[in-house]
């Protein structure tokens, strides 16, 4: 039972031990040896990997503002910006009902995999059997499986229940498939709540209902709310399910963006007016939420 | 004693209003690409729910490859999805044959058939029946820049040879000043570069496989046809042509950086409008040019709208594929969207309508081209397949891609085409004997 619980903790601190050793470089070699020299060199480096990152997005950006002509030329930074893609865009009606569709089977399958998840990454942390840490590993082992391999079993079965094309549907999928990241990620956050506490609620006489929720959930939110925001961004973005299983009454975004795309005809410009349109609200929603997550990614870090 | 008597009368009228509004409301869904005359086909939704208040349309647009990938699926689980597909004539005799589309037979009259172009209603139908109707059909053909042509005094006959056609390349190429003598497919794909060689294969004597399904492309003529490109675009082409699609080098062409074309003739109505080509004042047409033989030298391919089997709303959707490819459409089009934007290749009556000749000078280049594209005889020697630019059978997509990869790795030369074509050689004949053609 204790290696079962300690196994995850000490891999938690190697690897936090070394992210520290790779983010300050614990040992430097001598000409970096002064913390101005340090701190300059780690500036660098975190813009250089913040801009490698963030330069296809830029770059899809500003393809949104060039002419059909000018996004497939020879790459250029000077172009005169035109509203002409978002204007092709914009015409295509339905933005709204696909954007609509995103939200509902984002949160809603955030939601309902944090409700199942909570249960399970609380008894797996505070009531661990010795089966414990090998049902964590099998649920991280669905996530092996490439999607297309179940693709066509689940496929007859949403025809036969009538799931095809509904928004239950690829909630009910989407849950699925961040169910395992989610509990994992709720555990070990759980893990890091020193067990004193609860004991404590106990002795007051709180039952298992009340020391979950008015004790375990609001010490652990942070980690709780990156949790779900890592699990919302993940329903945004997937594309494979919500492409197959979706035509018309519940696709979302994904489908809108990959109906630009042409055979014949010019179409990276609309294409990436499209995609920008249908990454801004993940974007605004991630930059407004950005304290929560950094404290979430970063709490226990500290103790 | 007035209520219970109006009442069974008011539940009837509610029955009824309620079924009529059933009735009023047979939606059906359409899945299609995003290609310009599929999008002015959705823009004119009104026009067909005006004319069939009993119809309602719901468009799924989607990816080429998405799109073929989820129709299947959805035929072969009987998901019943869909209503009406886009699928082109290299699917249609395959699907057809499995079942998988309602044949459309007993048209209505004033659908005029025997006014759809012959090559495209043989390549739509199987065993004698339609299974699709075209929407637009397009052949290959040759396009230039007049005005250099002009300056460099070179006339080009009512059919060229591809020896000249190299000769012209060699004359115009400027890379100096950003010219390329001659564009051509290079991204490997059936449906790119593949539908490309395959003519070029074809012109050279070639063919794909012979009477007994083997695989010819270790064959003289494959390597003469492959070395041809490979040399032609070396020497004459744009820089990067292995990953220049139909896209691509059509926005090279109408930029004004190739001196010659040879692509889709669906591409003359956009390099044509002035909007989206710099070039068309000074665009001249030829047909596709050829080497040993007249055979296959250009292709033919057709958009078309299929009712799958599983389909629960059979006639509503009957109702809308006979209005989207009718004369009355083509009609529609070209009224609120001008001549020139008009489905091409389908029916004769759009080469013989005044309207269309004068808005669309190529019309005749295009007609011709689609009229003498023979997909039952595409090959110099007899071929046991149906199809110029792909072959009708369902491995071809691999085969293609596959083939297709092999000749953008000798055209990169990252292998000779020697090396190129054995590996192709051997890829197709596995693939072939695994598939049970071949022992």
């Amino acid at each position: 039972m204790t290696t079962s619980r300690n196994k995850p903790d000490e891999a938690a601190a190697l690897s936090l031990t070394d992210q520290e050793a790779m983010a300050t470089g614990n040992r430097p070699p001598s000409w970096l040896a002064s913390a101005g020299t340090k701190k300059f060199g780690i500036t660098v480096l975190g813009w250089t990997v913040a801009l490698l990152i963030f330069f296809p997005i830029f770059w899809m950006v500003l393809t949104g503002f060039k002419t059909e002509a000018a996004a497939i030329a020879d790459p250029s930074l000077i172009f005169s910006p035109t509203l002409e893609s978002y204007q092709a865009v914009h015409d295509r009606t339905g933005y709204a009902r696909f954007a609509i569709n995103s939200v509902v089977v984002a949160f809603g399958s955030t939601l309902l995999a944090l409700l199942i998840a909570i249960p399970s990454a609380y008894s797996m942390a505070f009531l661990p059997t010795k089966r414990t840490k090998g049902t964590l590993l099998w649920m991280l082992s669905t996530k092996m499986l490439p999607p297309v391999g179940v693709l066509v079993p689940i496929y007859l079965l949403f025809r036969d229940v009538g799931l095809l094309d509904t928004r239950t549907g690829l909630i009910i999928v989407y849950t699925l498939m961040n169910l395992p990241i989610v509990v994992w990620m709720l555990y070990t956050f759980f893990k890091d709540m020193p067990k004193d506490i609860l004991e404590a609620g106990r002795m007051d006489g709180a039952s298992t209902f009340q020391e979950v929720f008015f004790l375990l959930l609001p010490l652990t939110l942070p980690g709780i709310a990156s949790t779900g925001l890592l699990s919302v961004i993940l329903s945004w973005n997937e594309a494979f399910w919500s492409l197959n299983l979706t035509s018309s009454n519940a696709a979302p975004l994904t489908a809108y963006i990959a109906s630009f795309s042409s055979p014949e005809g010019l179409f990276w410009a609309k294409l990436s007016a499209a995609s920008t349109m249908a990454i801004a609200p993940i974007l605004v929603f991630g930059w407004l939420t950005q304290k929560q997550m950094v404290r979430g990614l970063t709490f226990g870090a500290v103790k | 004693m007035k209520l219970t008597r109006a009442l069974p009368l008011a539940t009837l009228t509610a029955a009824v209003a309620v079924a009529s509004q059933a009735q009023a409301q047979t939606e059906i869904t359409v899945a299609t690409v995003n290609n310009n005359d599929m999008i002015i086909m959705q823009s004119l939704t009104e026009e067909f729910e005006a004319a069939h208040p009993d119809i309602e349309l719901d468009w799924v647009v989607l990816e080429e490859n998405v799109l073929r990938q989820r129709m299947t699926t959805d035929i072969a689980t009987d998901g019943g999805q869909f209503d009406v597909m886009t699928i082109g004539t290299y699917e249609v005799p395959i699907w057809a044959e499995r079942g998988w589309l309602s044949p459309l037979d007993n048209l209505p009259e004033d659908y005029r058939v025997d006014d759809l172009l012959s090559t495209v209603r043989d390549g739509l139908s199987h065993d004698g029946t339609l299974h699709a109707l075209p929407f637009y059909g397009e052949s290959s053909m040759m396009y230039y820049r007049q005005d250099l042509f002009d300056d460099a005094g070179i006339e080009v006959p009512e059919q060229p040879s591809w020896d000249e056609v190299r000769d012209w390349a060699g004359q115009l190429h400027d890379p100096d000043n950003e010219l390329a003598g001659i564009c051509l497919r290079g991204k490997p794909g059936w449906g790119e570069n593949m539908a490309f060689v395959s003519t070029l294969v074809n012109t050279f004597g070639g063919r794909w496989f012979d009477m007994d399904w083997n695989a010819q492309l270790d064959s003289p003529e494959w390597q003469a046809a492959i070395q041809f490109y490979v040399d032609l675009l070396n020497d004459y082409g744009p820089p990067g042509a292995s990953s220049n699609g139909f896209n691509e080098n059509q926005a090279l062409f109408s930029s004004g950086k190739c001196a010659i074309w040879v692509d889709a003739t669906s591409a003359a109505g956009r390099i044509y409008n002035p909007d989206e080509s710099q070039v068309a004042d000074h665009l001249g047409f030829s047909q596709a040019p050829v080497a040993e033989t007249p055979k296959g030298s250009h292709w033919l391919w057709s958009w078309a709208l299929a009712i799958p089997a599983t389909s629960e709303k059979q006639d509503a959707a009957r109702e809308f594929i006979t209005w989207a490819t009718s004369q009355e459409y083509i009609e529609l089009v070209g009224e609120t969207e001008g001549w020139a934007s008009v489905p091409p290749g389908t029916r004769t009556s759009t080469y013989e309508d005044e309207r269309y000749i004068e808005a669309a000078p190529f019309a005749e280049f295009v007609l011709e081209a689609m009229r003498n594209a023979d997909p039952t005889d595409s090959t110099l020697e007899p071929s046991p397949y149906i199809g110029v630019q792909f072959v009708g059978i369902p491995e071809f997509q691999s085969i293609g891609t596959q083939v297709g990869q092999m000749v953008a790795a000798a055209l990169t030369g990252e292998r000779s085409v020697e090396e190129a074509l054995d590996a192709a050689q051997s890829a197709t004949q596995r693939t072939m004997q695994r598939a049970g053609y071949t022992d």
